[in-house]
C-alpha cells in the first residue's frame, strides 16, 4: 500500500460504500416523501461523486452505468420526470447494480457489460430517452481536448487605423523574457496572429491577462502589439474594453496550443486567431471590439497590462502562510480518522489488561486493611471510574451504528419479495443503534437468513392477505434498540403467525420432542431452533436448502447473543436478538459453589433471593419449584447441574439467583455465596475447549484466580428436563 | 513560488487525488468537504487560486462561488470548476457560477497544474 494510488484507490472504496449508504438512505427517503426535493439531490450526488472517483481509475464499466443511472436522477431533479413508484423500485435495483460494480470493480473482477444492459434500457424506458453509448464515449467526451470547441471570431483583414502603433510594445518587455525579444526581429513570413482584447468580465470571474500572454509567450511568439481605440487613453482603455494586444506566432503549429491557452477567456474577450499566408495583411487585422457595459469598480483598478504586474507581484509576494495558520487549518478539517482496526483492537486488549489489573489492586487493597476513607481509599475509587470510562469509551471506538446492516437488509427484501412474488415493505426502525464492529459484521448472514424467513414463510400471499382484511403488502419490521446494556434487535412481520400445530406435528414426526409432550405456544415457537427442523414442505427459491434456525441460533450464541421467537395467529411473528455491546468485557457477579468460584453476566439477573422455609415445593425427585411473587418457578441447583454435588435435602436459607431469559421465563438458581459484583474481561475458551456446555468464557479474577463465566440460558434450557414440567404448573397456577 | 491552493469537493477520494496530484510540486493544498467547510477554511487561509466541484451538500459550487465572489478579500481570486459535464455544456456553467476555469474530472495530472498555472501566471 505504499503506492499513493493504490491507498487512494482503497480509501476510494470505503467512500463508495458510504456513499452507497447515502443512496439507499435518500432513495428510501423518496419513496417516503416523495415532495422532499433535497433527498433527490443527495442521491444524485452520491452517484455522481461514485462516477467522479470511478473514471479516475478507469473503471469504465462503474462510470457508464453511474453516468446512465446520474442522467436519469437529474431529469427527476429537474422536475422533468416524476419519480413514480416503478421508477423508483427502478432506481433501487439500480442501486443494488451500483453497489455490485463497485464490489466488483473493488475486487478487480471482470464486469461483463450485459450484466448492467437491461438496467440501464430499463432506466431509458423511464426516461424516455436514447441509451447513451457506454464507457467509451463518455471516456472520450471526458478525455477531448477542451479547447477545441472555441468559437472563433475570425476577422476580416483589413487595415485597422484604430490601433495606435505608439504604444506598441514587445510582450516580451512585460515579461522579461528575452528570447522573445530577440525573435521578434526575425517574424517569419507565415504564422498565426491573435488578436486578444479583454472585456471587463474577464476581470470580473477572475482571469487576467498578463497570465494568458504568458503562455503564448511560451509558443512561438515572434512579435507582439499593443494598442488601444483612438478616443481611449490608458485610464478608459480597460472599462470601454479598447485594450487590444496583436500577437504573432512563428509557428502554424502552435494553433492548437494557442487555442489552449486561451480556453478560459474565450468568450470574455474579442479574439480572433488566425492563420496567415501573407505577414503584410495579417499585422492588420481588424480588431472586434464591442463594447461592454460601464462595469463594476472591480474592473476600474485594472488600468494597465503595467499594474496587472504589479497585482500579480502584489499577490505572489504576500507572506506563505502566517504560522498560527496550520492549526486553524486544522479544527476545520474533517473530524474523522482512519485508524488501522488491528490498533484499536491491541487498544481493546490493553484496556481488558488494564480492567483485569485494576480489579488485582483492588483487591490486595482490601487486604490490607485501608481505611475507606483513607486518601489512597479515594485515590483507588477515582481510579476505578477512570478505568471504566476508558474502557467504555475504547469500546465506543469499535462501536457502528447498525444502519449499514440495515440497509443490506432492504435489498435482500427487495431480492426475495421478488423471488416469490410477494409485495414486502421494510421498515427499519432505531438503524442509529451502535454496537460492536464485529458483531456488526458476524449478524450480516443470520440477518439475512431470518429475513428471508420472514418473507417467505412469515408473510401471506397478496391474496391470502387481502382475504384476511389486511393490505396486500407485507410489512417486515427491523428495529434495534439498546435495552438494560444489551442491544436487542427484533425481525417483525405482520403475516400469519407461526402455524404452532404444524410445528409440533413436525417435531413430534422427526423425533425432536416426545408425542406426549405438553408445551407451552413459546416453546412450540421455540421447537424451530432445534436443530434438523425445517418446517418448509416444498423447498422454495429462499430458504428451506436446510439451513435452518439451528444454525442462525448458533450463530447468535457465538456473539454471545440470546434468540427467541414469539408470535400471535394472524397477527405476525416477532423474533428478538439480544446481543452485548461489546464482546470484550462484561459486568458480572461474581458467586461461588462448592468452593468453586464463577462469574454470572449481570444481565441476565434479575434479582437474588434467600430462600424462606416453606418457600420450596417439591414436585418428584430433583424437581422443585419456589414461589415468587405468587408465582412458580423452577429451582435449579447449581452445584447439581455442574455436577460439583448431589441434591441437598434442605434449601432453606440459600441464596438463590433470579435468571430471565430472553423468552421471559424465569429460573431460581442456587447458589453458595455472592462474592463480588465486577467488570471482568472476557477471555475467550472456544480456542482451547471448544464449545462447553453452560460455559461461555473465563476470566481472570482480581486474585489472579481463572473463574468461569456461565452461559446461564444454555445451562437453564438444558437443567435436565425439570424446567419442562414446572412450566406446565405456572400455566396451572 | 509556492501556489496556495483550497480545493472544495465532498468526495474524499477526488481531494486525495488533487493533494496526490499536487503534491510534487510547488503548491500548498488546503482542502474542505463543501462550500460552508471551504468558506470556513477561507476564514483562515488565503488561497492563490480555488478549486472547487459543483454539486456538494450543504452549500454547492454556485453559491460557494457566489459567497467568494462577493467578499473583496477574495473577489479576483481564481477560481476552477470540477466538472463531469461534457465540453459543450461545461464552459457556460462554469461561466455562469462564476469561476474562471475548469477542469475536467477525471482529470490528469499534468492538465491539472497546467490549469492551475493558467490562472495563477
Amino acid at each position: 500500500m505504499s503506492d499513493p494510488m493504490q491507498e487512494i484507490r482503497a480509501s476510494f472504496f470505503v467512500e463508495c460504500e458510504e456513499l452507497l449508504e447515502a443512496l439507499f438512505d435518500a432513495l428510501q427517503n423518496m419513496s417516503e416523501e416523495p415532495e422532499n426535493f433535497d433527498t433527490i439531490n443527495v442521491a444524485f450526488r452520491a452517484v455522481h461523486s461514485i462516477k467522479g472517483g470511478a473514471g479516475a481509475f478507469a473503471l469504465d464499466d462503474l462510470v457508464a452505468f453511474a453516468h446512465q443511472f446520474e442522467t436519469v436522477m437529474d431529469m427527476v431533479r429537474s422536475s422533468s420526470l416524476a419519480a413514480d413508484d416503478a421508477l423508483l423500485a427502478t432506481f433501487f435495483r439500480c442501486g443494488d447494480m451500483l453497489s455490485d460494480l463497485v464490489h466488483m470493480s473493488r475486487d478487480g473482477e471482470e464486469i461483463d457489460e450485459s450484466l448492467y444492459h437491461p438496467l440501464l434500457q430499463e432506466l431509458s424506458s423511464h426516461a424516455g430517452i436514447g441509451l447513451e453509448e457506454t464507457t467509451e464515449e463518455i471516456a472520450d467526451e471526458n478525455f477531448q481536448p477542451l479547447a477545441l470547441d472555441l468559437d472563433l471570431e475570425f476577422s476580416v483583414a483589413e487595415s485597422n487605423p484604430n490601433i495606435d502603433e505608439d504604444f506598441d510594445f514587445a510582450l516580451a518587455d512585460i515579461l522579461g523574457d528575452e528570447n522573445t525579444s530577440k525573435e521578434i526581429a526575425g517574424a517569419s513570413k507565415s504564422g498565426l496572429t491573435i488578436v486578444f482584447s479583454p472585456r471587463s468580465q474577464l476581470y470580473d470571474l477572475g482571469n487576467e491577462p498578463l497570465f494568458v500572454l504568458r503562455n503564448v509567450a511560451d509558443l512561438s511568439l515572434c512579435d507582439t502589439k499593443f494598442g488601444f481605440e483612438p478616443g481611449s487613453s490608458f485610464d478608459t482603455a480597460l472599462t470601454d474594453d479598447s485594450l487590444t494586444w496583436t500577437l504573432k506566432l512563428s509557428d502554424t503549429r502552435d494553433l492548437n496550443a494557442a487555442l489552449e491557452a486561451f480556453e478560459f477567456v474565450d468568450g470574455l474577450c474579442a479574439l480572433s486567431i488566425q492563420e496567415d499566408s501573407d505577414p503584410e495583411t495579417a499585422t492588420d487585422l481588424e480588431l472586434p471590439l464591442p463594447k461592454a457595459p460601464e462595469t463594476a469598480a472591480a474592473a476600474l483598478d485594472q488600468t494597465s497590462g503595467v499594474e496587472c504586474i504589479d497585482r500579480a507581484a502584489e499577490t505572489k509576494s504576500k507572506p506563505p502562510a502566517p504560522s498560527a495558520q496550520p492549526a486553524q487549518k486544522q479544527t476545520t478539517q474533517t473530524a474523522t480518522v482512519r485508524v488501522d482496526l488491528n490498533r484499536i483492537d491491541r487498544l481493546v486488549n490493553l484496556v481488558g489488561e488494564l480492567v483485569i489489573n485494576q480489579a488485582m489492586l483492588s483487591q490486595s487493597f482490601n487486604e490490607a486493611n485501608v481505611p475507606a476513607n483513607s486518601k489512597i481509599a479515594s485515590g483507588l475509587d477515582e481510579f476505578m471510574q477512570l478505568t471504566r470510562d476508558i474502557q467504555e469509551s475504547v469500546m465506543m471506538i469499535r462501536a457502528q451504528p447498525v444502519k449499514s446492516l440495515f440497509q443490506r437488509m432492504s435489498r435482500i427484501v427487495r431480492e426475495a419479495s421478488a423471488a416469490v412474488d410477494k409485495k414486502v415493505r421494510l421498515v427499519t426502525e432505531g438503524d442509529t443503534t451502535e454496537i460492536d464492529k464485529t458483531v456488526i459484521e458476524r449478524l450480516a448472514d443470520p440477518l439475512t437468513h431470518m429475513i428471508r424467513n420472514s418473507v417467505d414463510h412469515g408473510l401471506e400471499t397478496p391474496e391470502a392477505r387481502i382475504a384476511n382484511g389486511k393490505s396486500a403488502e407485507g410489512i417486515v419490521r427491523l428495529s434495534a434498540s439498546h435495552r438494560s446494556g444489551r442491544v436487542v434487535i427484533e425481525i417483525a412481520d405482520d403475516g400469519a403467525g407461526i402455524n404452532r400445530e404444524k410445528v409440533l406435528s413436525i417435531a413430534t414426526s422427526k423425533g425432536l420432542v416426545p408425542e406426549d409432550a405438553n408445551l407451552s405456544d413459546s416453546e412450540v415457537e421455540n421447537l424451530l431452533f432445534l436443530p434438523g427442523f425445517s418446517t418448509a414442505t416444498e423447498v422454495s427459491n429462499l430458504s428451506g436448502r436446510g439451513v435452518g434456525m439451528d444454525v442462525v441460533k448458533n450463530a447468535i450464541a457465538a456473539l454471545g447473543g440470546r434468540i427467541s421467537i414469539q408470535s400471535t395467529p394472524g397477527q405476525g411473528t416477532v423474533i428478538s436478538i439480544s446481543l452485548p455491546l461489546t464482546l470484550a468485557v462484561l459486568d458480572g457477579m461474581v458467586i461461588s459453589v462448592e468452593s468453586e468460584t464463577l462469574v454470572v453476566p449481570l444481565t441476565a439477573i434479575s434479582e437474588t433471593l434467600t430462600l424462606q422455609p416453606g418457600a420450596l415445593e417439591r414436585l418428584g425427585p430433583g424437581t422443585s419449584v419456589i414461589s415468587v411473587r405468587s408465582e412458580f418457578v423452577p429451582l435449579i441447583d447449581l452445584g447439581v447441574e455442574l455436577g460439583y454435588r448431589q441434591p441437598k435435602t434442605n434449601y432453606d436459607g440459600a441464596i438463590a439467583l433470579l435468571i430471565v431469559q430472553e423468552d421471559g421465563s424465569r429460573s431460581a438458581m442456587v447458589v453458595d455465596g455472592i462474592e463480588d459484583q465486577r467488570q471482568v474481561v472476557i477471555k475467550g475458551l472456544q480456542d482451547s475447549y471448544g464449545n462447553v456446555p453452560g460455559v461461555a468464557a473465563a476470566t481472570i479474577l482480581g486474585d489472579g484466580q481463572i473463574a468461569l463465566i456461565l452461559d446461564t440460558s444454555d445451562l437453564l434450557t438444558n437443567a435436565s428436563g425439570r424446567s419442562r414440567e414446572v412450566i406446565t404448573l405456572e400455566k396451572a397456577g | 513560488m509556492t501556489i496556495s491552493v483550497l480545493a472544495v469537493d465532498d468526495s474524499r477520494t477526488m481531494r486525495d487525488m488533487i493533494t496526490l496530484a499536487l503534491k510534487d510540486d510547488d503548491f500548498d493544498v488546503h482542502v474542505a468537504e463543501d462550500g460552508e467547510h471551504g468558506l470556513e477554511v477561507l476564514q483562515s487561509v488565503v488561497p492563490d487560486v480555488i478549486i472547487t466541484d459543483i454539486n456538494m451538500p450543504r452549500l454547492d459550487g454556485f453559491g460557494f462561488i457566489d459567497a467568494i465572489r462577493a467578499r473583496d478579500s477574495s473577489k479576483h481570486t481564481p477560481i476552477l470548476v470540477l466538472t463531469t459535464e461534457s465540453a459543450d455544456e461545461l464552459k457556460a456553467r462554469a461561466r455562469d457560477a462564476g469561476a474562471t476555469g475548469w477542469i475536467v474530472k477525471p482529470f490528469a495530472q499534468d492538465k491539472l497544474i497546467r490549469a492551475l498555472r493558467t490562472v495563477t501566471g
